[in-house]
């Protein structure tokens, strides 16, 4: 039998590695973090989880810890924040590289300077290139569910997974998460079982010198892996979807019949944006909502389905590229460019730092795209200078 | 012909890709013959990346984790955990690192697992430089010292970090200093710290011909100088604080001997060398004073054969 909990994100996280029956967890206290491995650690201590805790000193040791855990064939956990996220940078090439099924919570926060503790994306996006697929979740329960899904895409096609929530906005905000049966989450997340690992009596060089006629074969593997993960996604969520009633694609659409525009949004915004979208429907606008959930692998055949035939899409970034554009609004850009007929794409940026997101935003920003042409120029929300 | 007590198993095979005369291969070639093959290690950054061979060929008859450069003391804390969690729990979990790995850019890791005293054996093979990037200094330089970063006309001049005593520090269950001119000793430190639970420190003393400017076929001798003259004394630690010293030089030779051997110590003149040799006696003499602090006498350190 399920039982329902209210729990914060963070706890929401420590659930789902809990049911995910990590063995190894390693990891370092940063704000907003910190809940996440204090629970787990307590679910240690009282025999609840049965995992190996391992309290280390620095981020770049929890990535180090997990990695080697991982390469012997353990199943690995770990989270961080920003400038933990930023230190274990290295070794998350190390772990993607290896090819280590790794799964890591970061709760997106702003980096510094100027210190802050609040939400953005700029962290984990400065770590999209590592090698690790990464799931922006929206809710807590989207948190707890994506801990699961993460360690069943990432052991079949051996790449580490990123589940990413929002600082305090879902972290430290309490809402019903439903615990599935432990035996069903078995069931769905059957024990790791590497097809190669370290261990006595197999001699071989785990991560050995690869000359210029080897590497790029690893790299070429990799990148059809990341291409492989997409179909594994689909496939999965909806086996999640039948085993716990709760399908999960790698973007999802909300009243996007017969949207003419449309607003893309990644992370607990989504939220916000479905209300805002709700009011201009009563107001009888056609408007539609597209949140990417996976941006690693990203989901071009599903981006260029959702939006192919519109007339605009309004992209909002919680980040920004410095010197181009909010990260998400190039990612859509560039997604569509192959299309023959493409609607004209508009980017946002709002809420760095943690700055609030509110539906009066999302409203301004429907009606600010509808009367704007030029693509060049991206609009800051609400910059007080 | 002298009946050495040390295991006929080679777990090092001879395709390695180390330099002639290398202390750090046979450092490892020794070091397995002691550690069995029920054993994993990981690597980071070093001459040792290369020396095991690339990803078609590896040069051990055991498993290797190749691992970043500061990360040898987590990476093998992190395969121990995960194979317990396999239920391989009695197998031999060691980091395997260079000087420059270990005394200045891996030294938060191994502090870390030491303080938390992971199961886990640490070797630092050093070689008293940067080697892997071309003899740059590195914390683990002896003062006066050439380097490509310390050149002759700025040699080194600060005096080698004292790791051991660093380690100590941490009340670690065991560790101890080897040279590979001495294997039978070396290998008797290995077992034994085979044997223990905890964090244990092994400190190679690793000749490296190439770094220290000197022919491939005298590492032996030098590095038995090195012992001879006091320079890399031998001497294990328990729980940081009982010292006892494995062997003492039937005659302490002068440094001198041991320095004129290497080209790295070519430049120094007749009073830097009389100011290593002091700094050298301070140290002995200290040790000295610990192993008797610990057992009450000099009497009963092992005073072998003299033989050069
Ligand atoms: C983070 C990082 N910085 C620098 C390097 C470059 N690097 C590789 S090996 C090495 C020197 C290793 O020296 P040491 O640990 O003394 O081992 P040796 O090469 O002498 O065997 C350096 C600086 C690296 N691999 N990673
Ligand atoms: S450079 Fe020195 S330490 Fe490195 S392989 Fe050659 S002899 Fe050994």
């Amino acid at each position: 039998m399920s039982i329902k909990k209210v729990l914060t994100g963070n706890h929401a996280v420590s659930y789902g590695a809990m049911v995910s029956r990590v063995q190894v967890i390693s990891a370092y206290p940063i704000t907003p973090q910190t809940q996440v491995v204090e629970l787990l650690s307590e679910m240690v201590a009282d025999g609840i989880l049965d995992a190996i805790f391992v309290n280390v000193e620095s981020e770049h040791s929890a990535m180090s810890a997990c990695v080697s855990a991982s390469a012997a064939g353990a199943r690995a956990f770990t989270a961080t924040s920003a400038q933990g996220l930023a230190l274990m940078h290295e070794m998350l090439h190390w772990a993607a590289g290896a090819r280590l099924p790794i799964v890591l919570a970061n709760i997106n926060r702003a980096m510094a300077p100027p210190w802050s503790i609040w939400t953005d994306q700029n962290d984990s996006l400065s770590q999209r290139d590592t090698g690790w697929m990464q799931i922006y979740v929206e809710s807590n329960q989207e948190a707890f569910d994506s801990i699961i899904l993460a360690y069943k895409v990432a052991e079949q096609v051996y790449l580490p997974c990123m589940v990413i929530l929002d600082a305090f906005v879902l972290s430290h905000t309490s809402e019903p998460v439903e615990i599935y049966d432990q035996e069903k989450v078995d069931k769905f997340l059957p024990p790791y079982k590497p097809m190669v690992a370290i261990e006595p009596g197999k001699a071989f060089g785990y991560g050995a010198l690869a000359a210029p006629d080897t590497y790029m074969e690893f790299r070429y593997k990799m990148q059809k892996a990341m291409e492989k993960a997409v179909e594994i996604f689909e496939k999965e969520g909806k086996l999640f979807g039948e085993m716990f009633g709760r399908n999960y694609d790698l973007v999802e659409e909300y009243m996007m019949d017969d949207a003419e525009y449309v607003i893309v949004t990644v992370g607990a915004t989504t939220s916000t944006a479905r209300v805002a979208i709700q009011e201009l429907r009563k107001q009888g606008e056609k408007v539609g909502l597209l949140k990417i959930r996976v941006i690693r692998p990203f989901p071009f055949n599903k981006v260029r389905e959702a939006l192919k035939g519109r007339k605009k899409v309004a992209v909002l970034d919680r980040n920004i590229s410095f010197g181009y554009h909010g990260i998400f609004y190039q990612e859509i850009k560039s997604a569509l460019y192959p299309l023959k007929e493409r609607p004209q794409v508009h980017g946002y940026i709002a809420g760095l730092g943690g700055r609030d997101i509110t539906i009066k935003d999302f409203i301004d920003i429907y009606h600010d795209m509808k009367k704007r042409e030029d693509m060049e120029e991206i609009v800051w929300k609400g910059v007080k200078l | 012909m002298k009946n050495w007590n040390i295991p006929q198993d080679e777990l090092l095979y001879s395709g390695h890709a180390a330099c002639q005369g290398c202390g750090g291969a046979l450092a490892m070639r020794l070091a397995l013959k002691a550690l069995g093959e029920n054993s994993v290690a990981t690597i980071p950054a070093c001459c040792w990346t290369i020396i095991s061979g690339d990803v078609l060929y590896h040069a051990l008859k055991i498993p290797v984790f190749h691992t970043a450069f500061e990360t040898a003391a987590i990476s093998a804390t992190g395969l121990k955990a995960g194979l317990t969690k396999r239920g391989f729990k009695d197998t031999t979990v060691f980091a395997w690192a260079g000087d420059g790995g270990t005394f200045d850019i891996g030294i938060q890791a191994i502090s870390g697992a030491a303080e938390r005293n992971e199961d886990i054996i640490y070797f630092v093979y050093d070689n008293e430089a940067y080697m892997n990037t071309g003899i740059q200094r590195s914390s683990a330089t002896p003062w006066g010292a050439w380097t490509t970063t310390t050149p002759v006309k700025h040699p080194e001049d600060k005096p080698k970090k004292n790791i051991d005593e660093i380690l100590a520090a941490h009340k670690i269950p065991y560790q101890a200093t080897v040279n590979v001119a001495y294997p039978e000793d070396f290998v008797r430190k290995v077992k034994k710290a085979k044997e223990i639970k905890g964090f244990r420190f092994i400190h190679i003393l690793a000749p490296c011909p190439p770094g220290w400017k000197m022919p491939s076929d005298i590492s032996i001798q030098v590095a038995r100088l090195a012992t001879q003259t006091g320079i890399f004394p031998l001497y294990e630690v328990e729980n940081g604080k009982h010292y006892t010293v494995s062997y003492l030089p039937p005659k302490k030779l002068p440094v001198a001997e041991y320095l004129k051997l290497q080209g790295r110590f070519k430049h120094l003149t007749e009073s830097q060398v009389e100011y290593i040799q002091k700094m050298v006696d301070e140290n002995w003499e200290s040790l000295l004073r610990k192993h008797e602090l610990t057992h009450g006498t000099l009497e009963n350190i092992p005073r072998p054969e003299f033989y050069r």
